[in-house]
């Protein structure tokens, strides 16, 4: 029976049990090394998709399997690596590369969500609270500068797509097939989908007044109830006058505007940590 | 009733009962008695077994498997690409033609650290629970995990380099797996993230050929040369709780392969190709304690047994469905 290493039989299952302890004890150590960039703090700077819950409830209700992925008309919505510890195959958005301009309309990746780690319960983006847009290099804004824009905006090799309803109601097109020419560069509040919608909603409004003398009713939410962002006057050092960005409370930090800023790198970024810190996934 | 709590108890990591001859029917004891007095009979299976050895056959029903394993995770790929939403999501997750399928196991992960569950995961989540209840449970591993099939390939590996002498099998307590399965539904609960999920090969191929490759993979391949060079299939038989999952499920399923007595020569050609060789213990010499019994919920109905037995002891059985199968 001693055949291995001259073994009895008894020292063989006791050796095989403590093998089996160090496979477990292995493969879950492993595994909890995927606490990591959690501790790290590193999760919390990603911007997550529309209706995300706040961070930890986020991972532990996301079941990774990329289907608000696989419903994103613009590709926004990004899986991550292994890099992410727990937070492997859940979504993000890499908003410069690709914003989520609501171009889908209803909110896509919330109805494909089967978990609930997209909170049901939101139907607008005015509702949405992924973020708050920040003005980090004001210096650098070409607003602040005085100057127009001309050209595309970012470039002729970018890749990102936003949806431009004058052109085309229902399909996104590259940014970079829709050049731009601005007296003063205000790309940030004009491609802004809450400061578009705000301004649908008072045309809608306006032609149902006019033509059927109605007042539109609307579900709460349906129009954004708050400005996002606006260009306002401010006066420099040398005393000239000049326009700035101002991230206002209708912010929901989609992060077209950090997508759109010609410059580089952008003047304006999305900052997701402090206003999901005790989100429930969606403006009260 | 016995036979399924055994068989639960086999899947859990326990050693498979041996029933004493004296407690058998008789008829059984006398089938033991003579199984070996037909010389003839036995010298022509001897025979076959060498033509066999000699004139390699393609294993028909392994290929045919293996065709719907691919074909599964490629309808994943192409519903993608071509944007045809006929089956969107991953194996974690996913939507068949607008129906909600939730994996048990990744399921049952969300449900412990989220604490919290939607209509739409309890939906999914039944849907996938009768449909693999029918389908035979464990058959989602051999028969739709990405990960079974490149284990599948690394095992052929693993036994052209351990017949050449440079790789070993370390045997390991396949009760390990329940100690798994227990720790990462603990981890769940007590830390609120779905921490099996960051390792599961299975999640992270299904995603892999979804969405494309990543860092995730080198873990994969890790386990792989685990396997290669250290123990046969390790990974499926002694760590991965989505396995065990699906076996509580196909423990009393109607889907099962059957083992008569009376057809059984004893070469041992199913225990050589199985990946759960515990559950054929039956077919070892003496030991089945009935003329006809149902292989145990560890089975992942792979079927290579059915192909590997010559003399047609192992053959598949639907319950309720007679002799149509």
């Amino acid at each position: 029976m001693t055949k291995k290493r001259g073994m009895t039989p008894q020292q063989r299952a006791r050796r095989k049990f403590l093998n089996s302890i160090a496979l477990a004890a292995g493969v879950t150590g492993v595994s909890l090394m995927g606490f990591v960039p959690v501790a790290a703090k590193k999760l919390n700077e990603r911007l997550r998709p529309p209706g995300a819950l706040n961070e930890d409830e986020f991972l532990a209700a996301c079941i990774k399997c990329g289907q608000c992925v696989q419903v994103c008309p613009v590709e926004a919505i990004k899986l991550a690596d292994l890099t992410d510890g727990f937070g492997v195959g859940v979504p993000h958005i890499e908003a410069r590369d690709q914003a989520c301009d609501f171009s889908c309309d209803g909110l896509q990746c919330v109805l494909a969500c089967p978990t609930g780690a997209l909170i049901h319960e939101i139907a607008f983006p005015s509702q949405v609270d992924m973020g708050i847009a920040k003005v980090v290099a004001p210096a650098k804004c070409l607003a602040v500068q005085g100057k127009g824009f001309k050209g595309q905006a970012r470039g002729p090799d970018f890749k990102g797509k936003l949806r431009y309803a004058e052109i085309d109601r229902w399909n996104p097109i590259q940014v970079a097939d829709h050049p731009y020419d601005l007296e003063l560069c205000d790309l940030c509040v004009r491609q802004c989908p809450i400061e578009i919608q705000i301004i649908d909603c008072a045309k809608d409004d306006e032609k149902k007044r006019e033509q059927l003398g109605l007042v539109a009713k609307r579900q709460p939410g349906e129009c954004p109830p708050k400005h996002a962002i606006e260009l306002r006057p401010i006066e420099s050092s040398d005393g000239t006058k000049r326009m700035q960005p101002v991230i206002l409370e209708g912010c929901v930090g989609c992060g077209v505007c950090e997508m759109i800023c010609p410059v580089e790198p952008s003047v304006i970024v999305i900052d997701p940590t402090e206003s999901r810190e005790k989100s429930r996934g969606m403006r009260a | 009733m016995s036979g399924i709590l055994e068989s639960l108890r086999v899947l859990l990591g326990g050693d498979p009962k041996r029933v004493p001859k004296k407690e058998m029917p008789d008829e059984v004891r006398e089938l033991h008695a003579h199984k070996f007095s037909d010389k003839e009979r036995i010298e022509a299976i001897r025979i076959e077994l060498a033509h066999k050895e000699q004139h390699k056959m393609p294993e028909k029903k392994r290929r045919l498997r293996w065709a719907v394993l691919i074909a599964v995770n490629l309808l994943f790929v192409v519903s993608y690409y071509l944007d045809i939403q006929l089956l969107e999501g991953a194996l974690t997750a996913s939507r068949f033609m607008g129906f909600h399928m939730a994996d048990l196991n990744s399921a049952l992960q969300v449900m412990l650290a989220f604490k919290h569950v939607v209509i739409n995961l309890l939906i999914g989540t039944a849907t996938v629970f009768v449909l693999w209840w029918l389908l035979g449970g464990r058959t989602f591993c051999s028969w739709v995990c990405p990960y079974h099939l490149v284990a599948e390939w690394a095992e052929m590996l693993h036994e052209k380099l351990r017949a050449k002498g440079w790789a070993m099998d370390i045997q390991f307590d396949r009760r390990s797996r329940t100690w798994l399965w227990i720790l990462f539904a603990v981890l769940a609960f007590a830390t609120g993230y779905t921490v099996y999920e960051t390792i599961s090969p299975t999640g992270i191929l299904s995603r892999a050929l979804i969405y494309g490759p990543g860092v995730a993979l080198v873990w994969v391949g890790l386990i792989l040369l685990f396997e290669i060079f250290f123990s046969r299939r390790a990974w499926c038989r002694y760590a991965c709780p989505i396995g065990l999952t699906y076996g509580l499920v196909g423990a009393t399923s109607p889907f099962t392969v059957h083992y008569k007595l009376e057809n059984c020569y004893h070469e041992g050609e199913c225990r050589k190709v199985c990946l759960v060789p515990h559950v054929l213990d039956l077919t070892i010499k003496g030991r089945a304690p009935a003329l006809e019994l149902d292989v145990g919920a560890d089975c992942t109905r792979c079927l290579r047994c059915v192909d590997a037995c010559p003399t047609g002891a192992l053959t598949i059985k639907y319950k309720g469905l007679g002799g149509l199968v």
